[in-house]
């Protein structure tokens, strides 16, 4: 499946095409088939976002919806991996796992 | 204080700098840029677009700090980022979880500190950086930071200079030891005294270009013997202008001056620089020698205390270890210089919490004639403390978490902020500093390894110096997955060398291992007094292969 995926022009924070807009959690990123260069030039143009781009991404074993292909895209959607109390998932003591 | 101050003109262009950058921020927002347009601009000011949010990194120049500029650091790590700060191997600082919104507002508060984000980034000459010593170290031959400065204030939003093929780095040193790593550096300067005039002892610079790290490390060579220290800024000139007219501007991977001092050969090299740099010296536009007096002004030592006792007492252990590891000779007598390790066990190396800058702070206001410098090493240093005032300056730090006596150990690894911050990388290198440094978390196992200098990149463009370290590691990206490369016999310092790589890489589990078994080799075979990297150089890469790979 096709996510997009880039950083919020205002904050920087890493954000997730969900299908309506833009979301902070990569479970809720939608899988946009081949329509994601029409919907990054639509983005792009209302500057919500800098830097969209396509990632290849499968379904998630560990239950969520989706997990990026590529190790960096896992490292943005979860944050770094040494600072696990800067994560979007804090309490989660096994969310690390998820991105290696 | 003895360190640069503002004038009414630095700090109307700073100021009026920052208005800039609010505009420019403020129509970006608005849609009126693209971020094509923008993006240039926002990295003139130091501001990146890393993996989660927005890089700032603050300029140090040379590294050095008053206590005024490391709290308002702390203010901003509260206010706009998450409460710390990362220390770069190029003695800059920098945030990691910045707001775009906020960035002039940032650049404003830091301009009321006399600090900016200019040429942190873009092909222009970078933060200028010193032996981190400068102005205290008993074996320098003067404070090399009021060239550092002048240089600066020459080369800063110069027209020739803003534009160049890449970007270019300076080192100044004055001492035999090189605590600066000043041959990987594109121009690097070691002040000395004239070797040719009889004892006279007119100042001076032994000049090297074409050094690097990067895709394509050199080490820099020897262009000059002596340039006379009012003729330095015409050489630098020269240096530029053939850099300028000859580079491969058409590829950005051979566009560093390295490229051209390794394609045109050293000789042709030196020769287009020295033609060049006797045409400038006819036009007379070096910096008047009334500038440079008005710098070096800045730059007189404080006024030291005569008769301080010159014996510390090392009744406490502890303490005793902190100060043979962690304290260098000063100039004067009854001062020494204090290393602040920041690569305590668990945290991540060169990373310091608000908290902690405000310690740091009121130490170096307290103790220190309010200096402070930022080590390429990623630590800090209090550079000018009465010996007496060691034990109530160490109390402090280990009750902040700062007083692991490491420096230059096992554990003092310098690493960049790899895959878990940055885009450019390809592996992660703090997780890898981390084991390594738990894995010889024990004191008198480092202590006896000696000084073992471990630097880790997290992709080819080198910023942790993997190059330069006695044993080096650099992260790639295998198929995406992160792969591991062993280097070995690297050194930064007067020794200089480039590391080799050992062989096949290693997974993040499979890196940590290797790196012990280089480790027990060495323990194995080593000399009385050999450090790793004299035993490597005796051995060579045969006498570790075996014992990395079985």
């Amino acid at each position: 499946m096709k996510i997009l995926t880039g950083n919020d022009l205002k904050t920087g924070q890493v954000v997730w095409w969900d299908g309506q807009g833009w979301s902070i959690h990569v479970e809720d990123a939608a899988d946009v088939g081949d329509q994601a260069d029409s919907i990054l030039a639509r983005e792009d143009a209302a500057c919500r976002v800098n830097g969209g781009y396509a990632i290849d991404a499968e379904p998630d074993p560990a239950g969520r919806r989706v997990r990026p292909a590529h190790i960096k895209d896992r490292i943005r959607a979860y944050g770094p991996t040494v600072r696990p109390d800067l994560t979007l998932k804090p309490a989660d003591p096994n969310a690390g796992t998820w991105v290696i | 204080m003895t360190v640069y101050k503002y004038d009414q003109y630095d700090h109307a262009m700073v100021q009026a700098r920052v208005e800039d950058f609010r505009d420019q921020t403020r129509r970006r927002i608005a849609g009126q840029m693209t971020d094509d347009q923008f993006k240039p601009l926002r990295l003139k000011n130091g501001l990146y677009l890393q993996l989660h949010a927005y890089m700032l990194r603050i300029a140090i120049p040379y590294g050095t700090l008053n206590s005024t500029q490391l709290r308002k650091l702390a203010q901003i790590a509260r206010k706009y980022d998450r409460g710390y700060g990362h220390f770069t191997t190029r003695q800059n600082l920098q945030f990691h979880w910045i707001k775009l919104e906020d960035a002039p507002d940032i650049l404003g508060e830091l301009a009321e500190v006399e600090m900016h984000c200019i040429q942190t980034s873009g092909e222009s000459i970078r933060n200028i950086s010193a032996d981190h010593y400068a102005g205290a170290a008993a074996d320098e031959i003067m404070d090399p930071r009021p060239w550092a400065e002048t240089l600066r204030q020459m080369t800063t939003f110069m027209p020739e200079f803003s534009y160049l093929p890449r970007k270019f780095k300076i080192a100044v040193i004055a001492a035999e030891e090189d605590r600066a790593a000043m041959r990987w550096h594109d121009f690097g300067l070691r002040i000395v005294k004239n070797p040719n005039d009889d004892g006279a002892g007119e100042i001076g610079f032994e000049v090297y270009p074409g050094g690097g790290m990067g895709r394509t490390p050199f080490i820099a060579y020897k262009s000059s013997d002596f340039v006379p220290q009012h003729q330095i800024l015409s050489y630098l000139q020269a240096v530029l202008r053939v850099w300028n007219r000859n580079a491969r501007r058409d590829n950005i991977h051979k566009q560093r001056m390295k490229i051209l001092v390794h394609e045109l050969g050293e000789e042709e090299f030196t020769r287009q620089v020295e033609e060049e740099f006797r045409h400038i010296l006819t036009l007379g536009t070096d910096f008047p020698q009334a500038e440079y007096d008005r710098i070096a002004g800045y730059f007189t030592p404080p006024p030291f205390e005569g008769g301080l006792p010159d014996e510390i007492d090392r009744s406490d252990p502890d303490f005793a270890v902190w100060v043979d590891q962690q304290v260098a000779p000063h100039k004067a007598p009854g001062y020494a210089i204090a290393n602040i390790s920041l690569k305590a066990q668990g945290v991540t190396g060169g990373d310091i919490t608000a908290e902690q800058m405000e310690i740091v702070a009121d130490l170096a206001e307290r103790y220190s004639f309010d200096e402070l410098r930022v080590a390429h090493t990623q630590n800090l240093v209090l550079p000018h403390v009465r010996k007496q005032d060691l034990y109530a300056i160490w109390q402090t730090l280990r009750e902040a978490g700062l007083a692991d006596a490491n420096l230059d150990l096992v554990t003092d690894i310098i690493a960049c902020p790899g895959l878990d911050y940055c885009t450019l990388a390809n592996a992660r290198s703090l997780p890898v500093a981390q084991q390594i440094a738990a894995r010889f978390a024990d004191p008198e196992r480092q202590r006896d390894m000696g000084e073992l200098k471990i630097k880790i990149s997290g992709c080819i463009n080198a910023c942790g110096h993997h190059h330069a370290g006695h044993i080096g590691i650099l992260g790639v990206d295998r198929k995406g997955t992160e792969n591991y490369q062993l280097l070995l016999g690297g050194s930064g310092a007067e020794d200089v060398s480039q590391a080799k790589i050992t062989g096949p890489g290693f997974d993040e589990a499979g890196i940590v291992d290797a790196v012990e078994r280089a480790i027990e080799r060495y323990r194995e075979i080593r000399d009385p007094g050999e450090r790793f990297l004299d035993t490597y150089r005796r051995v060579g890469m045969d006498g570790f292969k075996e014992a990395i790979y079985g």
